[in-house]
């Protein structure tokens, strides 16, 4: 029996640690391992015994890319334990930061991370000599992603201005003002890098997935929504548990989630896009069309045009945040801490993250879980690879590789936060 | 104050001797070097572009995988050619010092003269402190910084 194994020990361009393993056997895929081997990070663990009101900034230490979602997960789960509602120009601050971060987050990914695999560069360093511009203006979008997380969350990593019940601070409108004039220069520089990636040349490449993703009665979601997908899930926050299962599979560190009745699905830009796009308003769906995006979109190679659709909303929707904001009397509203169970779903840039906490009767955390969108991503990865690779195996084996590389990246798995990620190993039998 | 040069420390403050950037830019702020700005930096190497752009002159302080001698300063010139690939400036981010070194290179965003000093180290744990070997090195880089930068000091 003829037998292979191709191996990508260190997978480069996505966030942490992890390796892909590919078996061949008599001219056929026989095994896809999307291993993650970074070590497990307990989160859930060291969470138990601390206050309710640490979680948000225990939280965000879990990603240095996307801790805003972290933030607004542990925030608003605590929130909802403790049976305080965040409105008004709190909750609009709130969606402002969480806009910076789609904005920092998709630009890093989609011009120094995804771009080369398109345009047949090794990485963004060789890219830029080509593509001077598009890089330039990648740095310059995340730049103005950062202040907005400067601005609001009183630094760019790890931000430490979020609170529960509010914020610790809140801006004035003055100090809003020159983030108004970095955003509309951004928001001009999101659509031409709209329009860059919507050239690239795209794999034939699509499957009849279960798109799953938070859907808000007026928002494009980002902090609150109801979870929805393509196949009539429609359930409250509160019931994700009901919905989903975690699974632990020997080669990855990352537990797998799965919708208990059906098994794998998809969350990212891809279906919130999908689910959403009444939501985007006028001017972003034009781009989209004009760009060739339409709902129903499922080749997940071109989540690198609806990332950069999702870049042109945030500007627009953080502009608009900016213009109608009014500060509020208080930073924050009255928070008692009681004894509890909450839960919250928000919209991290790579798709849905689920928090929920149990507390006792001071607001320590008795209980904490939390799902991060690449462990809900993992087996749709695996799915989309075994489909990859079995149509691409008589490619050289650079070529199978580098096609696995670049569809792992479609879904800009953050590997550090999953485990809780990536090396390709092919094995032929 | 017009700025003469920029001087940052890169690290993690809670992990061992990945923070000894941190120290040696510590060190060199209390010698109250004039004109001379010193910052710290950790996490997003990408954002360190935008701290240079209107800096012509810079010098950062890494922490790199030891080679074999704990402690020992290499200083690296980025304009005089690539980094060597042997230095281990890396990050566990999707972009390290020497990526972003490359891209600004590769797009015309390195100041005008760029200094890295790079420290072996050996110990990355964890709330550990630096580890003897790199402790001793803090001084003698910091005092490296002051001398090159007072023998700049004409330099526009």
């Amino acid at each position: 029996m003829a037998t292979k194994t191709i191996r990508v020990d260190t997978l480069t361009r996505v966030e942490g640690e992890g390796a892909l393993e590919l078996d061949i056997a008599d001219g056929a895929v026989a095994g896809v391992r999307l291993s993650i081997f970074e070590p497990p990070r307990f989160f859930e663990a060291l969470l138990r015994g601390r206050a309710g009101a640490e979680a948000p900034d225990i939280t965000a230490r879990i990603c240095g890319i996307c801790p805003v979602a972290y933030q607004m997960s542990a925030v608003h789960a605590i929130e909802d334990a403790w049976g305080i509602t965040v409105d008004g120009p709190l909750r609009a601050l709130r969606r402002l930061l969480y806009c910076g971060e789609w904005i920092e987050s998709h630009a890093l990914h989609i011009v120094l991370l995804h771009a080369p695999d398109f345009l047949g560069f090794p990485d963004a360093i060789s890219m830029a000599a080509a593509h001077a511009e598009a890089v330039q203006r990648g740095l310059a979008l995340k730049k103005a992603g950062n202040e907005v997380l400067r601005l609001l969350g009183g630094r760019e990593i790890h931000p430490v201005n979020v609170r529960v019940g509010g914020f610790y601070r809140v801006p004035t409108r003055a100090e809003l003002a020159p983030l108004a004039a970095t955003l509309e220069a951004a928001h001009a520089q999101a659509v031409a890098l709209a329009r860059w990636v919507a050239e690239f040349p795209f794999p034939e490449f699509a499957r009849n997935y279960e798109f799953v993703a938070l859907r808000h009665p007026d928002e494009y979601p980002l902090n609150a929504g109801r979870i929805v997908s393509n196949r009539g899930l429609d359930i409250a926050v509160a019931e994700y548990e009901a919905a989903f299962a975690e699974r632990h599979v020997a080669h990855s560190t990352a537990l797998q989630s799965g919708l208990r009745a059906r098994g794998s699905y998809l969350v990212g830009p891809l279906a919130r896009f999908n689910l959403n796009h009444d939501r985007l308003g006028p001017s972003v769906q034009a781009l989209a069309a004009e760009l060739g995006l339409a709902p129903g979109c499922a080749n997940p190679f071109r989540s690198i045009i609806v990332r950069a659709i999702e870049v042109v909303y945030a500007c627009e929707e953080a502009l608009r945040l900016i213009a109608a904001y009014e500060p509020p009397s208080a930073p924050a509203v009255p928070v008692a801490p009681r004894a509890g169970e909450g839960t919250a779903c928000t919209e991290a840039p790579r798709g849905i993250l689920f928090h929920r906490y149990r507390l006792d009767a001071e607001g320590s955390i008795l209980e904490a879980r939390i799902v991060p969108p690449t462990s809900q991503n993992q087996s749709t990865i695996e799915d989309d690879l075994r489909i990859i690779a079995t149509r691409d195996l008589r490619l050289p084996e650079d070529e199978l590789r580098d096609h696995c590389e670049q569809a792992i990246r479609n879904y800009d798995p953050c590997i550090s936060c999953s485990t809780h990620f990536l090396r390709l190993e092919v094995r032929r039998r | 104050m017009s700025v003469r040069a920029l001087v940052i420390g890169l690290g993690n403050p809670d992990r061992g001797d990945d923070a000894v950037g941190l120290h040696v830019a510590r060190q060199v702020a209390t010698l109250g070097l004039p004109d001379v700005v010193v910052e710290e930096a950790g996490g997003d190497s990408l954002a360190l572009l935008d701290r240079w752009a209107a800096v012509r002159r810079v010098v950062l302080i890494d922490a790199a995988a030891s080679i074999a001698l704990p402690g020992r300063i290499h200083r690296l010139d980025p304009l005089a050619g690539p980094l060597p690939r042997d230095f281990a400036l890396g990050s566990t981010h999707a972009f390290g010092l020497a990526e972003a070194v490359e891209l600004a290179r590769t797009v015309g965003l390195l100041p005008q003269r760029m200094t890295i000093y790079a420290i072996e180290a050996v110990c990355f744990d964890s709330g550990a402190a630096l580890s003897p070997a790199v402790a001793a090195a803090v001084i003698p880089a910091a005092g490296r910084i002051a001398v090159e930068l007072a023998e700049g000091q004409g330099d526009a």
